[in-house]
């Protein structure tokens, strides 16, 4: 009996990813999520501008591209066109959290019913490893060479904090992918934010904290110790808005 | 028993699965593939316990597990 294989939500295209990118791992829980749920087939998911551009590619359900941080408009699009549609938009911090951040908390405050997962490893990837929103204070960068001043250029964005005032929000969690306990925590976050859309309940919005070994300058294990030594401590785990419970 | 199958061809050799198995008994090969990495491998079958953790923590769906 096979006990692990690759999800059938994902494409055989070969993962253009640099190796211990953990953009992998969150494809395949995505897909494993999509599968278990048994919506692969009425899925649409919206790819970003970033690393990630390429999702379209990978996941056996429909796609779109968006422009750059507008994944949370184009999905409210395809959502309200046939609200049988499983929307999510698959989105970096360079995406969500910079150029789109309009965008995220607009859908989030009209509570669109939508999935979000939202890939945080404080530094733009494809552009070759600048200074991102959620860059943490000290943190050196090919465009913070000294470390991120925050009297100079102020403080990381929180996403999950700043959407957790925001009254249409439904669910947020935040999770990570650094080892085997965080990765299954991660999935069951990332399956609950589906069954939320499934059922009706608004937006959620899942965080997974996830590496850049090629950009912070690290072995791909090294990475995931500095994620769980430096990031963790000031992107705290764990669920920041539930409104699902007493949602009808 | 438990069985893991790597699909060599795909590995990028970062050894993340390497670095989870409670057996240690996943490691990266000294050959390369045809990417040129130095794809993962396990070294003794019969001590494998099939708990899947290489492959939870691969981010190129590399490994399969039975059992």
């Amino acid at each position: 009996m096979k006990v692990f294989e690759k999800p059938q939500a994902l494409t055989d295209a070969v993962l253009h990813y640099c190796p211990g990118c953990t953009h992998g791992i969150i494809h395949r829980l995505v897909a494993e999520a999509l599968d278990e749920l048994g919506v692969t087939g009425r899925a649409i998911g919206v790819a970003p501008v970033g690393c990630s551009v390429f999702a379209y590619n990978y996941f056996n359900c429909d796609m779109v591209q968006a422009a750059h941080g507008r994944a949370p408009a184009v999905a409210t699009g395809v959502k309200r066109s046939d609200a049988n549609n499983i929307v999510f938009t698959y989105q970096g911090d360079g995406d969500l959290a910079a150029i789109g951040t309009a965008e995220t908390v607009h859908a989030a405050a009209r509570g669109e019913n939508i999935t979000v997962i939202f890939v945080n490893n404080a530094i733009y990837g494809m552009t070759g490893g600048q200074m991102a929103p959620t860059t943490l204070p000290g943190q050196v960068t090919q465009t913070s060479p000294y470390g991120r001043d925050v009297s100079k250029v102020g403080y990381p964005v929180k996403v999950c904090e700043m959407l957790s005032e925001v009254d249409g929000a439904a669910y947020l969690e935040r999770v990570a992918v650094n080892n085997v306990k965080n990765v299954k925590a991660a999935k069951a976050a990332i399956k609950k934010a589906f069954q939320n859309q499934i059922e009706g309940k608004g937006f959620s919005l899942i965080e997974v904290l996830s590496t850049c070994p090629t950009n912070w300058g690290k072995t791909p294990i090294d990475a995931l110790k500095w994620l769980d030594e430096n990031m963790l401590p000031y992107y705290p785990l764990g669920v920041y808005k539930d409104k699902t419970q007493n949602a009808e | 028993m438990a069985k893991v199958t790597f699909d060599e061809s795909l590995c990028k050799g970062c050894g993340l699965c390497t670095s989870v198995c409670p057996k240690k008994i996943v490691v990266l090969k000294d050959e390369l593939n045809a990417k040129g990495y130095h794809p993962a491998g396990i070294t003794d079958q019969s001590a494998c316990i099939g708990c899947a953790f290489c492959a939870t923590m691969c981010p190129d769906c590399v490994i399969t597990v039975e059992k």
